[in-house]
């Protein structure tokens, strides 16, 4: 069985505080550091398109762990993820047009907004769950997208809104290539603070109202208090996150946020793995490459025999997005728990190879 | 602390010492619709004892602990903690003015592992909040974490369960996930501490360690202790005083020894054997 913890023979802890790190080992730690520090160096030789997916990733990842912290790590449930996204990302362009905040103070400010209304659309979560509570947030995502429509002081209406580049002392990042940095610093800084938040006290009485919220309760946690917070929590990544995606693309439509978007969302934390802080960066890393692998995949079939023996021309689109949806149910039979669990267990396979035991 | 028992030959020198009482139920009545759960119960336990439930299934015992607990409240009544009148609190404040408890069919947190089930207890002793626990190494919650760490390590090290710390509560034995909800009630650092059925399932030698583990927390860690407990030998064993429920209602409290001889206890719950026994033994006689 492949334990959690993966601890080489002989590391014993003799500190308590060696014993709570983020990373199990040393050699861990610095290969996430030294995985970050490639990264870093990805402008150098990725191309723009590269760097727009891997912006993405970061954006989208923000808001999906929000999410996970809300559906993987507290037990509720939310349709209306891409309606906060959304809002963060109307809040923070509103900010810097209209009261020329600068946007690297926006963004938070904006991710504080978006939390407030997190919180209202999270108060059914005191006594609503699992579907009630799918469909009280169905209203949510109903509601502020039509909110989005309308409100053309806050969001320009149908025209959309134009943001600024996100901007410090002077130097705007608005370029793939320096808002590469914004994007991997943010999602740095915001799985680091996700982390941290699951291993001390609040993160542990989350954890708790979704194992048994009964117990949670008896032990002095206060399940309403826990419930709205976590849908703060959850809508302050959607506006970090949202608000990132404006200042990247400089421009916001209201057509963006559906309830489409808010399941991708769920996907995300699903294929990634529920409950799971580095899943939900995989599930984000899967959704967004998965249709450029499978273009990739379509466009070397095209011009192939299979493809003139079947001639399948026009096809080969839809084949694409049914090749998507294939990829993601086979996904879920074969690797339920997640990429996470996945990973887990490519990590034990490897400590204990050649040895299986 | 003050009024445990000192320890001694007999571990119930306690039970005649007057403490002051820490909790009290005046009148309590519990309804659901038609059904009466508990009528017009009262009953006082008092600081330092070990203090039995006992009766029939079904005779409301655990919706009594409901009602100190506070998942229920009381439909007449009054429950009383430590004088303060608690009828309408809810159970995580409770929890906040030292009443632990532990659950009749676990109640562990299956996907933690057992050290942060323990420091799950430790939730109204910890101060840091979702924002200083986030930045972590900035603003004390690294340290808060770690020197209650050291105290949950001492819950650990008292029920045995070293060995298990950072296994899942969910892949446990069923023995082992009952000494790990007794250690997370007892990292509330409660007064009253509130243990629905400790022993059920359990083999002999467990049942033995468990005895030891509660009469421990009674007199060495100062705990009040009130028990459901369906093992008639531990409950008499270790018990500084019974109260026998039935059909909801209390039909005796009081020493062991006292309920034990009480003849309407035997009827309800212990059985009797004296009277119908030569009567069928005829009866078996004259068939034969």
């Amino acid at each position: 069985m492949a334990s959690t913890n993966m601890i080489p023979c002989g590391d014993f802890k003799t500190s308590y505080a060696a014993d709570t790190t983020i990373f199990p080992t040393v050699t861990s730690r610095n290969a996430v550091i030294l995985g970050i520090l490639l990264l870093a160096a990805a402008p150098l030789f990725l191309d723009a398109y590269w760097l727009n997916l891997l912006i993405q990733i970061g954006y989208l990842g923000i808001a999906a762990l929000g999410l996970n912290i809300l559906v993987g790590f507290t037990g509720q449930i939310s349709i209306g993820h891409s309606a906060f996204f959304g809002f963060g990302a109307f809040s923070s362009a509103y900010l810097s047009n209209s009261y020329g905040v600068p946007v690297a103070l926006a963004i938070p400010l904006a991710a504080l907004m978006t939390t407030v209304v997190g919180m209202v659309f999270g108060v059914p979560a005191a006594r609503l769950k699992g579907l009630y509570l799918a469909i009280a947030t169905l209203a949510a995502q109903y509601i502020l997208q039509d909110f989005f429509a309308r409100a053309e002081w806050f969001t320009g209406g149908v025209a959309g809104t134009m943001a600024e580049p996100f901007s410090l002392f002077g130097f705007a990042f608005d370029t793939d290539q320096s808002f590469f940095y914004v994007a991997l610093a943010a999602t740095v800084v915001m799985y680091l603070l996700a982390t941290n938040l699951m291993r001390t006290r609040d993160g542990r009485a989350l954890v708790a109202v979704r194992d048994h919220y009964l117990s949670a309760e008896i032990m002095g946690i206060n399940l309403t208090k826990y419930r709205t917070m976590s849908f703060g929590i959850s809508a302050f990544y959607a506006g970090i996150g949202g608000a990132l995606y404006a200042h990247y693309l400089q421009y916001v439509s209201v057509e963006g946020f559906t309830i489409l978007f808010s399941i991708q969302f769920l996907g995300m934390i699903i294929i990634g793995g529920l409950g799971s802080i580095m899943g939900s960066l995989m599930g984000t890393a899967f959704m967004v490459l998965l249709p450029e692998v499978m273009q990739a995949l379509t466009d070397s079939l095209a011009g192939t025999s299979l493809d003139r023996a079947l001639n399948l021309k026009d096809s080969l689109a839809f084949l694409r997005e049914m090749a998507i949806g294939v990829a993601i149910i086979l996904f879920l039979v074969f690797e339920p728990d997640g990429l996470a669990h996945r990973w887990r267990q490519i990590k034990a396979y490897w400590k204990l190879y050649p040895f299986s035991h | 602390m003050s009024g445990a028992p000192v320890a001694g030959t007999d571990i119930r020198a306690g039970a005649g010492n007057a403490g002051d009482p820490i909790f009290e139920a005046r009148n309590v009545s519990l309804g659901f619709g038609g059904v009466k759960a508990l009528s017009e119960v009262s009953f006082s336990v008092r600081k330092g004892e070990l203090f039995s439930i006992i009766g029939p299934n079904g005779a409301g015992k655990t919706s009594m602990l409901n009602c100190v607990s506070g998942r229920y409240r009381p439909t007449s009544g009054k429950v009383f903690f430590q004088g303060r009148d608690i009828t309408g609190m809810t159970p995580n404040h409770r929890a906040a003015l030292g009443i632990g408890r532990t659950f009749q069919n676990l109640a562990l947190f299956g996907h933690m592992s057992v050290l942060d089930n323990i420091m799950v207890g430790r939730h109204h002793l910890l101060k840091n909040n979702f924002l200083t626990g986030a930045l972590y190494w900035f603003g004390g919650a690294r340290r808060e974490e770690l020197a209650h760490r050291r105290e949950v390590e001492e819950i650990i090290d008292f029920l045995e369960i070293q060995h298990v710390r950072k296994a899942m509560a969910g892949t446990l034995s069923y023995g082992l996930r009952k000494r790990v909800e007794l250690a997370r009630a007892i990292a509330l650092k409660p007064d009253l501490i509130l243990l629905d059925e400790p022993m059920a399932g359990m083999n002999l030698e467990e049942k033995e360690d468990m005895a030891r583990y509660i009469v421990d927390l009674n007199e060495e860690w100062g705990m009040t202790v009130v028990m459901i407990e369906h093992d008639m030998g531990v409950v008499m064993d270790i018990s500084h005083r019974v109260m026998v429920l039935e059909f909801g209602r209390k039909i005796a409290e009081g020493s062991p020894e006292a309920v034990l001889a009480d003849p309407r206890v035997r009827t309800a719950y212990l059985g009797e054997s004296d009277e119908p026994e030569p009567e069928t033994a005829a009866a078996a006689r004259e068939v034969a």
